[in-house]
């Protein structure tokens, strides 16, 4: 019962979380000083009754509600919008969908099996040389910006070396998904790998291992079966924040690396000053963030036993 | 009265401890001097500037392109024959005033927000809990790519402030959970039962007990958005060209990183540098303040 109405309660904040998010879109869009229907004519002004032709066909004149809730039912039956040119973006951004998927799982993989096994061997060995260059490793990945790393290691290890194609996704995974989902990762490697390193030295210094200890137990098992499992909780949660991060990055870098996906329609949208598919591709972006949230969120409250019993 | 002394004197214990942590930690000091020189450089960027005998990040001569690090220019020269040297210690500036500015303005929302929503509860927790929702439901990066894009000009100011905007919701719930343990301690109470009035109680007990938490974070946020505001420059939706800052630096060096790597190089130096110190800062006060949840 009262796991039904947790779970009720999530969707209900989801709900307001989604109907805010998108609110706030659109007023910064819309309402923000800076005529759109005059941006769109470029330098020169449009005639009087194109634009009033304009603002008719996006309701303009309409309270800032009633066109919110025009947009709102749009995105509910995948409007997202037009580009300049009149094609539809959700159109647009059909095609680009695996590049982007194939991409964010790949970094997903990396950081994840990466982050638990550097943190579990740095908290496991706290305050030696290890743990100390792996804590300084992580802050110096989040003190460059992804931009740098990414043109850094295209530079070095695509050009210089010749390991990685330089860009595009002709060679197929993996061979042109590594070297970008590897600069993605290191941000929430990083992050990671702390977190993970955090827990492992409060289960290690938890009662259960001292009494797991006392008994005898070899530490090998102490630390696969016990630890382990009472370490990864905090990192599952963090999993599902990461997302955000990595769609983000993923615009950065599917942009340095030209890999044809939801990023680099984002990317290259700035870099033309395409206003509706910057919108668009971001609203859609946010969205996913944060559906993938809300299930992780009641995914997690499922597995919690503390809520399964009572 | 002895109430008050006695808490005076817990307080200064407390901050004693602290201070003896901080002082025997060799990074900290390495953060605190490495800050204390950019400070030096954004207050007189002419001065600093000035020591290789080229202080105008704006006099450029386009016969000296993109040269590499030479006697006459340390750092050497950018695309259009500007000194890159003059212009990373220009740059200090608007990075540090981004930084500093945005996380200011999140702060004293997340302080004025989160305080009120502890303190009442009720009503006004829920409200503000899901207003901070909202805003949290952005993914960083990308709502401000959506906010700035609409924005027409984009003045250090104005992307300060779009970034505050996307980063108060974090210190807000830290301030939340912050303020309600502290509002339950007993000289609360006290300062409750001698009548002194909910404002002042606010203002001289509650706040300032509750803030030690949140400033070790605020110091790793100036670093990330430093990091967000150059991120966002090489998108194409951060500063613009009259602005000289170290993110518009490296968006202008990037296409040309293979052949001239100075160019990218040393403003991505100081911005790394910087970061790493202002996390290393507030992961080292972190651990002082709260030394039950040593993490680092």
């Amino acid at each position: 019962m009262i796991a039904a109405r947790r779970v009720g309660g999530r969707l209900l904040e989801f709900v307001i979380v989604v109907v805010g998010v998108t609110f706030i879109i659109y007023a910064t869009v819309w309402a923000l000083p800076g005529d759109p229907i005059a941006a769109l004519g470029g330098d020169r002004p449009l005639p009087a009754n194109v634009v009033a032709q304009l603002r008719e066909q996006f309701h303009l004149d309409e309270p800032l509600w009633q066109q919110y809730l025009r947009y709102l039912g749009g995105l509910f039956t995948g409007d997202l919008g037009t580009t300049f040119s009149g094609v539809a973006v959700a159109d647009r951004m059909a095609s680009r969908w695996p590049v982007t998927i194939t991409l964010a799982l790949t970094a997903w993989v990396i950081e994840v099996v990466l982050g638990v096994a550097l943190g579990l061997l740095s908290g496991l060995r706290r305050d030696s040389a290890i743990d100390r260059t792996v804590l300084f490793g992580t802050i110096l990945a989040t003190s460059i910006p992804v931009f740098v790393v990414a043109v850094s290691a295209q530079l070095v290890f695509g050009l210089q070396l010749g390991w990685f194609p330089i860009a595009g996704t002709d060679a197929g995974w993996p061979t042109s998904y590594l070297l970008p989902a590897l600069v993605i990762a290191l941000f929430g490697l990083a992050s990671i790998t702390r977190l993970m390193r955090g827990s492992v030295v409060d289960s290690m210094e938890s009662d259960f291992v001292r009494t797991l200890r006392a008994k005898g137990m070899p530490r090998p098992r102490i630390v696969g079966l016990h630890v382990m499992r009472n370490s990864v909780a905090p990192v599952l949660t963090f999993v599902a924040i990461d997302l955000g991060f990595l769609l983000g990055g993923a615009v950065v870098v599917e942009g340095i690396f030209n890999l044809p996906g939801i990023g680099q329609l984002l990317f290259g949208a700035i870099r033309t000053h395409e206003g509706p598919t910057i919108v668009g591709v971001g609203t859609t972006l946010i969205l996913i963030f944060l559906v993938l949230n809300v299930l992780v969120d009641l995914l997690n409250s499922l597995l919690d036993p503390r809520s399964r019993h009572d | 009265m002895t109430e008050t002394a006695a808490a005076a004197l817990e307080h200064i214990t407390v901050s004693r401890g602290v201070w003896a942590s901080l002082r025997r930690r060799i990074l900290f000091w390495l953060s605190v001097a490495i800050l204390a020189v950019l400070a030096v450089i954004s207050l007189f960027p002419e001065l600093i500037g000035g020591l290789f005998g080229q202080p105008d990040p704006r006099a450029c001569n386009l016969r000296d392109s993109a040269k590499p690090p030479s006697a006459a220019h340390v750092f050497g020269t950018d695309l259009q024959g500007c000194d890159v040297y003059a212009n990373v210690i220009h740059g200090t500036r608007t990075s540090l005033f981004i930084g500093l500015t945005a996380t200011v303005i999140a702060l004293l929302i997340a302080v004025v927000v989160g305080t009120l929503a502890a303190y009442y509860g009720g009503i006004a927790d829920t409200i503000i809990s899901r207003l901070t929702d909202v805003f949290l439901g952005f993914p960083f990066i990308l709502g401000a790519i959506i906010v700035l894009n609409s924005v027409g000009e984009r003045t250090p100011l104005i992307v300060a402030v779009v970034l505050a905007v996307f980063s108060w919701p974090t210190l807000a719930r830290l301030v939340r959970t912050s303020v309600r343990t502290v509002r339950r301690m007993d000289y609360v109470s006290a300062a409750r039962a001698m009548g002194i009035s909910h404002a002042r109680t606010l203002f001289t007990h509650v706040v300032p007990n509750a803030l030690g938490p949140v400033l070790a974070i605020t110091s790793t946020m100036v670093g990330s958005i430093i990091v967000a505001e150059s991120t966002l420059t090489f998108l194409g939706v951060g500063l613009r060209a009259p602005s000289i800052s170290w993110g518009l630096q490296m968006a202008n060096a990037q296409s040309y990183f293979g052949t001239s790597p100075h160019m990218l190089f040393f403003p991505a130096l100081f911005l790394s540098v910087t970061v790493f110190a202002l996390i290393t800062l507030g992961d080292i006060l972190r651990d002082a303040l709260d030394p039950k949840g040593r993490r680092l």
